[in-house]
């Protein structure tokens, strides 16, 4: 079990014969993901990796039956490419495209309420690392080799913190059922809280990993969410304790401006919910070593 | 990216936003000419720089004659001024804007930013102008007003109006309110703005509105459509260091530490650079090198940081997942050939190919110390640090 993704999973690539596109459907394809073929606009009816391309992604949807997709469209084109997903019917949608406007992002958030829920598209990203399923699938750019099957959901922001997060805990053993990178930007697809529901709800999940960064609020209200919703250990890390307030860090998102939004404020929020801190991010191995071992013995 | 007042007084004066006449000037001359241009007895002359609080710092002067306006431009001209915005660095002044002063009747405040929180644009008033936000949180929390705007129908009359009466506007200024608020929402909307400030916005003793003060900053993801905005940037405002390295594609943040660091994303980035502060150094800088970190974009990373006069230890941590291990290894060498580096470097590898990596940077012959996991490279990095700060202090 695992959440969002498998091996059977019909995924499909828009931006597919782009070199970035090209680069990681094929790295895809290697880690044993179902990519069933891709769309660019204007090459419709070419094979591209030995699979076909579309023009449309409703062309793409209907022929391959793909019920997901991973958007490696460039910025200004890339929040089109996701409504496009959205009405084409595709459920599940990672983009990994960094650099889209917030106002295009707040248009598409907007468009996807079009849908009925139980039509409604899933949206992962944008500026993440996607999603994997170690030993089953991978739609993202992740390097799969960090990632030992298992039983411990992550989710995170940080494409690059959570693969030293994942390493760790395969040093001391430590597997994952499913990673979700929900991405850096200030208006993303899927909050923190979303992940949680997914994983709370899943036979595969023991325990949850969440790595979240100053700024915004979402990772209290994912916290507070898991204490009044959740009975599996909730174990989490904030990055940015060494970050002058008011300065941004790379992430558009990163930035600390209201009450709660720094990494001080934001662990003393998580501990009163009952969150378990990772204190370095030289320890996430260590700290969720320790969490399974528990739970071993209390069973 | 952050505009002057002056630049974002222009746009919402051509979006129906009533703004006090005025002219920049560059020195005490043009200065003295652009209020005899304005006309009238009392002029107000003020610092463009791109932060606010310039008022307490000295920035805004209040002038009844042209030896006034000129004096005062001749104090602020080429100074830095140091607002507790600023920081202890300042920011340099080297325009001025001389407008006619007005009589207020009313002061509120006004502004527009993306909330993370609801995805849409709010509108953020209170009747209590002239103080800072915080300020009016914390004193008169029931004078807020918020709003948020559909990204899809866009901000309507209706909603103007409630805002102008919630002000407690009279009713022959809703007209000119509502009007003001949908000026700025489209400019807000229509430049891809982050945030638009007016406070104070004013109500005359002549029955008019007006923006007396502007600040404005847009998304930078957005810039890419807006080139008229991109035309306003003013490099003199900037971190000459973060200037250095944006010039190159590098998200780079200055700070005030001695060890500087070279990171691949930013989660990691933030994530080392509390590393270091627990092992009891300070970072001088963020640094995200993004993807691919190739050759090139070490060598321009090391040339960011060593830019910084205070670095005196660099640190490395590379966790390589599209990219490998060896290639950056090949990089750090190559990078540290060309430019010259000078101080202690600590690297940390991860990911794919990293023993090859590794030996490749234990094979090169040049003084780099290499770490293995994340802890051992922020030790590492303190302890460099330290021996380098002895070695001067002694």
């Amino acid at each position: 079990m695992a959440i969002l993704l498998n091996r059977d999973t019909r995924v499909i690539v828009q931006g597919f014969t782009g070199k970035i596109g090209s680069f990681h459907a094929e790295d895809m394809k290697r880690y044993g993901t179902n990519v069933v073929g891709g769309v660019t606009p204007g090459k419709g009816g070419q094979t591209h990796l030995g699979l076909p391309v579309f023009n449309t992604v409703k062309d793409a949807a209907r022929e391959t039956g793909a019920d997901a997709s991973i958007v490696f469209v460039p910025p200004p084109f890339a929040a089109d490419s996701i409504m496009e997903a959205a009405d084409a019917g595709i459920r599940f949608c990672v983009c990994i495209t960094d650099g889209i406007p917030s106002q295009d992002m707040m248009r598409v958030k907007r468009y996807m309420r079009r849908y009925r829920y139980e039509v409604r598209l899933r949206l992962i990203g944008p500026n993440c690392a996607g999603i994997i399923t170690p030993g089953q699938a991978l739609m993202g750019i992740m390097p799969g080799s960090i990632y030992l099957p298992g039983r411990v959901g992550i989710v995170g922001r940080s494409g690059t913190l959570g693969y030293e997060a994942a390493s760790q805990m395969k040093a001391m053993g430590v597997g994952v059922s499913t990673s979700v990178g929900i991405g850096g930007d200030p208006i993303n697809g899927s909050s923190f809280r979303d992940i949680l529901e997914l994983f709370e709800n899943d036979d595969g999940t023991d325990a949850v990993v969440m790595i979240g960064e100053i700024g915004g609020s979402q990772e209290a209200e994912a916290a507070l969410w898991a204490r009044d919703n959740t009975k599996k250990p909730l174990i989490a890390y904030i990055a940015g304790l060494s970050a002058p307030k008011g300065r941004r860090m790379g992430h558009a998102g990163a930035i600390i401006s209201a009450f709660g939004e720094s990494a001080q404020e934001k662990v003393e929020i998580l501990k009163e919910a009952g969150v378990i801190i990772v204190p370095t991010p030289a320890s996430f191995g260590e700290v969720v070593a320790g969490v399974m071992a528990d739970r071993t013995k209390a069973a | 990216m952050d505009i002057h007042e002056y630049q974002a007084k222009e746009l919402l004066a051509r979006h129906g936003v009533h703004v006090p006449r005025g002219g920049l000037a560059y020195s005490p001359e043009q200065a003295t000419y652009r209020a005899s241009e304005i006309g009238g007895g009392k002029w107000v002359v003020k610092a463009q720089i791109h932060s606010g609080a310039r008022g307490k710092a000295g920035g805004i002067r209040i002038c009844k004659s042209d030896q006034e306006v000129g004096d005062a431009a001749e104090a602020m001209l080429g100074r830095k001024l140091v607002t507790h915005q600023t920081g202890p660095r300042g920011k340099l002044v080297s325009r001025l804007y001389v407008e006619e002063t007005v009589d207020i009747r009313q002061e509120i405040y006004l502004a527009f930013v993306l909330d993370r929180k609801a995805e849409r644009v709010m509108i953020v008033a209170s009747a209590s102008g002239g103080m800072e936000i915080e300020e009016i949180a914390e004193k008169q929390p029931d004078s807020i007003i918020r709003a948020t705007v559909d990204p899809g129908a866009g901000m309507q009359q209706y909603q103007a109006r409630e805002i102008a009466f919630g002000l407690g506007l009279e009713n022959n200024l809703i007209g000119k309110a509502t009007e003001t608020l949908l000026g700025c929402y489209r400019v807000f909307r229509d430049y891809d703005a982050s945030m638009l400030e007016i406070n104070p916005l004013v109500v005359t003793r002549d029955g008019n509105l007006m923006a007396l003060d502007a600040k404005m900053s847009f998304d930078e993801n957005a810039l890419f459509r807006r080139p008229e905005i991109s035309e306003l940037r003013d490099k003199s405002q900037e971190d000459p260091r973060e200037t250095f390295a944006s010039d190159r594609g590098l998200s780079y943040v200055g700070l005030d530490g001695n060890i500087g660091c070279i990171i691949n994303g930013a989660g990691l980035a933030m994530a080392t650079m509390d590393m270091i502060k627990i092992a009891g150094g300070e970072p001088a800088n963020f640094l995200d090198i993004g993807g691919g970190a190739s050759p090139e974009r070490v060598a321009k990373s090391f040339r960011a940081v060593l830019g910084d006069k205070n670095v005196e230890t660099i640190l490395v941590n590379i966790f390589a997942g599209i990219n490998r291990c060896d290639w950056v290894a090949e990089g750090v060498v190559k990078a540290i050939r060309e430019v010259g580096v000078n101080v202690p470097l600590v690297v940390r590898l991860a990911g794919t190919k990293v023993e090859e990596g590794r030996r490749i940077l234990a094979d090169s012959g040049e003084a780099v110390i290499v770490a293995d996991t994340l802890a051992e490279a922020a030790e590492k990095a303190v302890a460099a640090w330290r021996a380098v700060s002895l070695k001067k202090a002694g």
